[in-house]
């Protein structure tokens, strides 16, 4: 190890616990991508805060919210679909949708996700536009910064911060809409009346919401989200990257002192100084690049005021770059999309959909279970006759009350009544309406002639209106065996 | 490989990220000594802070004889208590309505008969199942209570008084109570004659034809059992007679089990849980007993059970 500081880099480390954190004033810029991360961020906002007020009609027994997490009543419905508890499967199955549609848009444009919908990114993006909009752009947020405290620093920052938390609140009140019908808890909310973890959910929302975006911003990408780490290990050099194409730009400067040929970069500074996350880019791809693209809009808008040819900074393949190194034109971008892993990721995700589609398109909307009693397993009557009994459940999971029959198929002479009715009445079927939306819990006992051998019993429920269906579910039925 | 620590040259500045190293090296493999970000130690902080106070008012740290109590004075025997409070509060109204319906009328609340088959089924387990079985299906001298065959009466009330007074339970003059002669034991019955009689309740029961033993067995019943048993040897529920002539046995059907039964008799008790339960949960057990599917003076809830369920799942 003696040898290994030649350039004499050895020197005490600073004894210091942590680093300082160099807090970033992204500067304003305006360009093609800026434009498309407003949309976006219009797109996304709007989604988040319209989507509770959207009303669908689902007849007098349901409810008329159009995406409703009812919690309370167990029940998840959006639009028209009605999930219920049982057929959480199809939520799971949403949520690999999601994680695999994010290892595709990966695959195909990079780290999208970060650069325009992740909520980090769009909430960090207004509250930025917050500072700009109090503080002044860039350097004026820097020279305010170091100002000393004064009546004018204060009331500018009161006045930033009244506003983070106006957004904050504003962010955390719209979640709980999704969890209750949005006008009623509205109305609740603001007379006091609605339950308390509705309160306490806004205010950590608030909390976290004030926290990431007006205060940790760029650190929660560096440091907190996993994102980056998954990200890292799916990127090649096929992967469509924000690069600056050091080939064209360096040696960088404004005026050269030698006279010797420039690149293109005039070394302006103004990439890394629109920067929400605060790097710079002309040192190579890095984790903490979110790939938002404003770099790319502000150096465009510098090759065009100098006259040269935009795209210094550019998205593009590592693969790409080198290609364009050496003279060559680089991939169109569709062609980019159409590979491999693209497309395997495609299919995957488009089968999960598929099959997601055709369950929902298939399931039954009347649904039976059975649990038989095993002790005892079976009664001996004064009769003589064997009884057994089973706890049935009818389900009927359409928004109106249904007529349905329950038939019963086992032994000869099995008849079957419930606890809701007399056991003269015993019958092979029973007819019940069930209320809309609810399952039934009913015990039914059977009853079969003495020397009724085991064997097999079903119990088949039928809806008895227009739109059918019918369900079975196989059971037994137990008896002594021959004495 | 060198030594972990290298005071030569001491902790040295990375080039690349200008970060100082640990100073140990392995294998030429260094680390980096990279500064925690400022919110991240902040945050280790207050965590320490936390847990201070955390110890302070918590039961945290331990001791020989016991641990540190804590200001706030949490216990774990505490929270139960508190628990077992809230749930006991959150039964009360049930109780009470319970306490003022009489329990002919339950069928009459479908709600609240549901609560009292519920609690009932829970009393059962803890009172109950040593004798009659988790299922309540009884076994040899431990009545099955899901059949339809009932020594003592099988309405609600019925129920009821049986488990409040209990059988053969001396001090409870309500107890039902009687005594079945032990016909052989005393000379009553010769043996001959209790292999008679035997016959003649096998042929009633239908498990043997009639023969000329069960002739002579039916002038003996006449004789000797009718008072209690009924001349049609259906039983008496006065006297918790049991009805002979069905398919249920207490203590077995076959000729051996009768011949016993007929020579030393059968008294069965049961404890008067009125000394022991409140009126409240007696009423819940008579509930769930005559719920098993064989109670007596059956009435047809308000409404459909199915119309009335709740909601759920
Ligand atoms: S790094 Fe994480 S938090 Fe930051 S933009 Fe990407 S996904 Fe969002
Ligand atoms: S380097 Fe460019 S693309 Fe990356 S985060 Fe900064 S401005 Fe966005």
């Amino acid at each position: 190890m003696t040898n290994m500081d030649p350039k004499g880099l050895t020197r005490q480390p600073p004894k210091r616990l942590h680093a300082e954190t160099q807090a970033v004033y992204p500067r304003a810029v305006d360009g093609r991508f800026r434009r498309l991360k407003w949309a976006v961020m219009t797109f996304c906002l709007a989604v988040y805060y319209i989507t509770p007020w959207l009303r669908w009609h689902r007849g007098p027994y349901s409810p008329d919210q159009a995406v409703l997490i009812d919690l309370e009543h167990r029940r998840f419905y959006m639009f028209a679909i009605e999930i219920w508890p049982q057929e959480f499967y199809f939520v799971a199955g949403l949520l690999i949708m999601a994680g695999i549609g994010l290892f595709l848009v990966t695959s195909a444009v990079g780290r999208a996700w970060c650069g325009y919908a992740c909520p980090q990114t769009v909430w960090t993006d207004l509250f930025q536009h917050v500072d700009r909009l109090i503080d002044g752009d860039r350097n004026a947020q820097m020279k305010l910064a170091k100002a000393p405290w004064g009546p004018g620093k204060i009331v500018r920052r009161l006045g930033k911060w009244s506003i983070y938390l106006l957004i904050s609140i504003s962010t955390g009140g719209a979640w709980i809409f999704y969890f209750a019908d949005a006008p009623t808890l509205a109305r609740e909310f603001v007379t006091l009346q609605a339950p308390s973890i509705a309160y306490s959910t806004v205010f950590v929302l608030t909390v976290t919401t004030m926290w990431f975006g007006g205060f940790m911003r760029e650190q929660v990408c560096i440091y907190m989200c996993p994102w980056p780490r998954i990200q890292s290990a799916m990127l090649d050099e096929k992967s469509l990257l924000v690069t600056y194409k050091d080939w064209r730009g360096e040696p960088r400067g404004k005026k050269s002192p030698t006279g010797a040929p420039l690149g293109d970069c005039i070394d302006c500074g103004l990439c890394a100084a629109v920067c929400p996350t605060g790097i710079d880019i002309r040192e190579g791809p890095q984790i903490g690049c979110i790939t938002c693209a404003l770099c790319i809009d502000a150096c465009d808008g510098v090759m065009a005021k100098t006259g040269r040819p935009r795209g210094l900074i550019d998205y593009v393949t590592l693969e790409d770059s080198a290609r364009e190194k050496q003279g060559q034109s680089a991939t169109p971008h569709w062609k980019l999309i159409w590979h491999a892993r693209t497309l395997i990721y495609l299919g995957i995700w488009s089968a999960i959909g598929a099959a997601l589609l055709f369950a929902l398109g298939t399931r039954q909307h009347i649904s039976i279970a059975v649990s038989k009693d095993r002790n005892p397993p079976y009664m001996i009557l004064s009769s003589g006759e064997i009884r057994n009994a089973y706890a049935v459940r009818w389900k009927n999971m359409e928004g109106r009350p249904r007529k349905m029959q329950l038939v019963l198929d086992g032994p000869a002479g099995a008849k079957m009544w419930s606890e809701d009715m007399a056991k003269d009445m015993a019958a092979r079927d029973l007819t019940r309406i069930i209320p809309a939306d609810t399952t039934s819990p009913l015990r039914i006992y059977v009853t079969a002639p003495a020397g009724t051998a085991e064997g097999k019993l079903s119990f088949t429920l039928r809806a008895l209106d227009q739109d059918g269906g019918q369900v079975s579910y196989d059971t037994r039925f137990d008896a002594p065996g021959a004495e | 490989m060198s030594a972990p620590e290298n005071n030569e040259t001491g902790p040295r500045i990375d080039e690349p990220t200008g970060t100082a190293t640990m100073g140990h090296e392995w294998d030429g493999i260094e680390e980096l000594n990279t500064p925690l970000p400022t919110w991240w130690l902040y945050t280790f902080y207050a965590c320490i802070v936390f847990a201070i106070g955390y110890c302070v008012v918590y039961p945290a740290i331990p001791g020989i004889k016991e641990g540190s109590h804590g200001t706030f004075g949490w216990t774990s025997r505490g929270q139960l208590a508190s628990e077992m409070d809230a749930a006991k509060a959150a039964r009360a109204p049930v109780l009470a309505a319970l306490d003022a319906t009489p329990i002919e009328d339950l069928p009459k609340n479908p709600e609240l008969l549901a609560k009292a088959v519920a609690g009932g089924k829970a009393a059962f387990k803890v009172n109950c199942v040593p004798c009659h079985g988790s299922g309540a299906a009884g076994s040899i001298g431990y009545p099955n209570l899901n059949d339809d065959d009932w020594l003592w009466g099988g309405t609600l009330t019925d129920i009821q008084t049986t488990l409040e007074h209990g059988i053969r339970q001396p001090g409870d003059a309500a107890t039902r109570t009687s005594m079945m002669p032990s016909f052989g034991r005393d000379g009553i019955l010769k043996p001959a004659d209790v292999q008679d009689v035997v016959s003649y309740v096998r042929q009633i029961s239908g498990q043997e034809p009639g023969n000329a033993s069960a002739q002579r067995g039916a002038a003996l019943f006449a004789a000797n059992c009718v008072a209690c048993h009924n001349p049609d040897g259906k039983g008496n529920r006065m006297f918790g007679a049991p009805n002979l002539t069905d398919k249920v046995w207490l203590y077995g059907g076959s000729r051996t089990a009768i011949a016993e039964t007929v020579t030393n008799a059968h008294a069965g008790v049961m404890p008067a849980w009125g000394n022991r339960l409140s009126p409240a949960t007696i009423k819940m057990l008579a509930a769930y007993v005559h719920s098993l599917g064989g109670g007596e003076a059956f009435a047809a809830p308000a409404a459909p059970a199915a119309d009335a369920a709740s909601t759920g799942q």
